[in-house]
């Protein structure tokens, strides 16, 4: 149990009669590569919003590591280390990507409230946050405005905003949507070489994506929790091939 | 550390927050109505005045994306604050400014509980509603604040004990500007720090910032609190060099024009405030000389053609002939 990174218990929500989470019960262990998949609709970004406090659950449980952090807000969850991305770009247009990581480094250490110091005094901070974006080859052009970056590149930033908040669970909704195939494996062995110390779970519609980046996989349908398994597993799973992989063929 | 040359990263932020010689200029050029228009200082230091009122809205508005339509209200606030000392006796100058400030910055802060928690049309509302209820207390409460014939009474003591507050204006554009030159060191630093930093954040992507693990409340409560400070302190300028305190500190009409002049100047520029209280100002000095009446109809027209043309103000345009852009070395 105290390994556990991440665990939700018995998650239900509904919009109206709509039921988007039932009874979802979800547990990673620390420093697992999840993927999350199902057909549209089936609620996981729903649940990445749940998990996060974007959405509040009408029952359940997450516990982040061995704390409850049902009631806390989004921001307090993101300080405790439990930070998520965007499958839309939601980044800073007019921040050069160098700005936007700064001042996520610079309110993960708390100086973001500082008004009365130039921001130059916290090398500190500017030189965490430039490595941060040499890590993710995003060093060329982190000077530029977020708005003039190429699509794969605001990709990274998204990763790059979340990794500078050192989360010790990432969240991933769909990283790598609406980037070309080749460009998103490269994406995703940025996410595999992360520190075994974050456990990531991705969402992510790629099924050659996903059984090559995963070691395990839950699958989602209808807002419940299908499955969970291997890869193997998963593949052979009688269930799966009927209710998804075999629907997302004929898609 | 001295000797330790700075890293690119390092020397893009240094760069972003060195003053430009043009900046310079400008400061400079704020002493020449000593010189050349001697007989304006009045006007000068009514400018000097609006321009700080202008600079605490941006610091709001241009900086942290909060739209106000009752900005007054802090100015207003500050200037009875200012009057009333003044009338009660107490006459210095400069404490009776920090007490307006306080005043003002206290007001802020309680309103900003409300403030932090709204956005677009709801914060416009709120913000106009509050304005229009403190103008009207301030006129039933004519006991206190004279109501329509406005404060009288205010007399002000000798500027550190030696300027007389004359006439002509010497000493209320110099102590106009000397106050102005001060807010705008702060207002300057405040941008160039990391707070400054995460209310762009704020305005460019306001969902983002809990995501990032930052309370974009506290901040803008912040931000407010300040914003009221530097607004009531122009606010009690106002009612120490002029003696005397009007309803129409406290009113809608000057919570739009201060919107209007920063949004000609460029909101979220630091000196788009300034520059459009000088256009402003002094176009409505030249213009209503000519024709008292229709004065709004050419602010209009200027304001259309602006917004229409140069999206991000007077200076945004002018920013686009001279691309600041940071080059690597």
């Amino acid at each position: 149990m105290s390994s556990l990174a991440l665990a939700t218990r018995g998650l239900d929500k509904r919009f109206g009669s709509l039921v988007v989470a039932n009874d979802v019960t979800i547990e990673l262990p620390q420093g697992e590569r999840y993927a999350l998949i199902g057909p549209n609709g089936a609620g996981k970004t729903t649940l990445i919003n749940l998990v996060t406090g974007m959405l509040k659950p009408d029952r359940g449980r997450v516990f982040l590591g061995a704390d409850e952090v049902t009631s806390l807000a989004p921001a307090e969850r993101v300080q405790r280390g439990l930070v998520r991305t965007f499958q839309l770009n939601t980044l800073f247009p007019r921040l050069s990507a160098l700005e936007a990581v700064t001042l996520a480094v610079c309110e993960r250490r708390g100086c973001a409230g500082v008004w009365w110091r130039n921001l130059p005094f916290y090398g500190e901070a500017i030189e965490e946050a430039h490595a941060i974006l040499v890590s993710l080859r995003l060093a060329a052009s982190c000077y530029r405005p977020t708005a003039e970056l190429a699509y794969g590149q605001q990709r990274l930033l998204e990763i790059a905003l979340a990794l500078a908040t050192r989360p010790k669970v990432l969240l991933l909704d769909e990283p790598a949507a609406g980037v070309p195939q080749a460009e998103s494996t490269e994406l995703f062995s940025v996410i595999a070489d992360l520190s075994r110390a974050i456990t990531v779970l991705f969402i992510e519609h790629d099924v050659n994506v996903v059984f090559r980046f995963a070691r395990r996989i839950i699958v989602m349908v209808g807002g419940r929790i299908l499955v969970e398994g291997t890869p193997r597993e998963i593949a052979t799973d009688r269930r799966v091939r009927e209710t998804y992989l075999g629907g997302a063929e004929h898609a | 550390m001295g000797a330790e040359p700075a890293s690119e990263p390092q020397r893009y932020f240094d760069h972003r927050i060195r003053w430009r010689p043009l900046e310079l200029a400008f400061w400079f050029a704020t002493l020449l109505p000593f010189w050349l228009t001697p007989t304006y200082l009045v006007l000068a230091s009514q400018i000097a005045i609006t321009g700080l009122f202008a600079l605490s809205l941006d610091l709001i508005l241009g900086y942290a994306g909060i739209v106000s339509l009752g900005h007054a209200a802090y100015f207003g606030f500050g200037s009875y604050t200012a009057g009333l000392i003044a009338k009660w006796g107490w006459g210095e100058p400069l404490s009776g400014l920090l007490i307006a400030a306080a005043a003002a910055g206290v007001l802020g802060y309680v309103t900003s509980f409300i403030i932090a928690r709204f956005r677009h049309l709801a914060l416009i509302m709120i913000t106009l509603g509050f304005g229009l209820l403190l103008a009207e207390a301030a006129n039933s409460a004519s006991w206190l604040t004279g109501g329509a014939d406005g404060l009288q009474g205010v007399r002000m003591w000798r500027l550190l004990g030696i300027f007389p507050f004359d006439l002509y204006g010497y000493a209320a554009y110099s102590y106009a500007l000397a106050v102005l030159v001060l807010a705008f060191l702060l207002a300057r630093r405040l941008i160039n720090s990391p707070f400054g930093l995460a209310l762009r954040g704020i305005r460019e992507r306001a969902v983002r910032m809990p995501a990032i693990g930052a309370s974009s409340v506290a901040h803008i409560r912040m931000v407010y609190t300040i914003a009221a400070t530097m607004a009531g302190i122009a606010g009690g300028l106002l009612a120490q060099t002029t003696e005397t305190v009007s309803l129409e500190t406290l009113g809608f009409q000057r919570s739009a024009d201060v919107l209007v002049m920063l949004i000609l100047g460029g909101a979220g520029r630091l000196y788009g405030g300034i520059i459009g209280a000088i256009i402003y100002l002094i176009a409505r000095d030249q213009f209503s000389g000519i024709n008292p009446q229709y004065w709004y109809f050419w602010i209009g027209l200027l304001l259309i053609a602006v917004v229409m043309f140069l999206p991000n103000g007077i200076l945004g345009g002018l920013a686009r002939l001279v691309p600041p852009r940071w080059s690597r070395a």
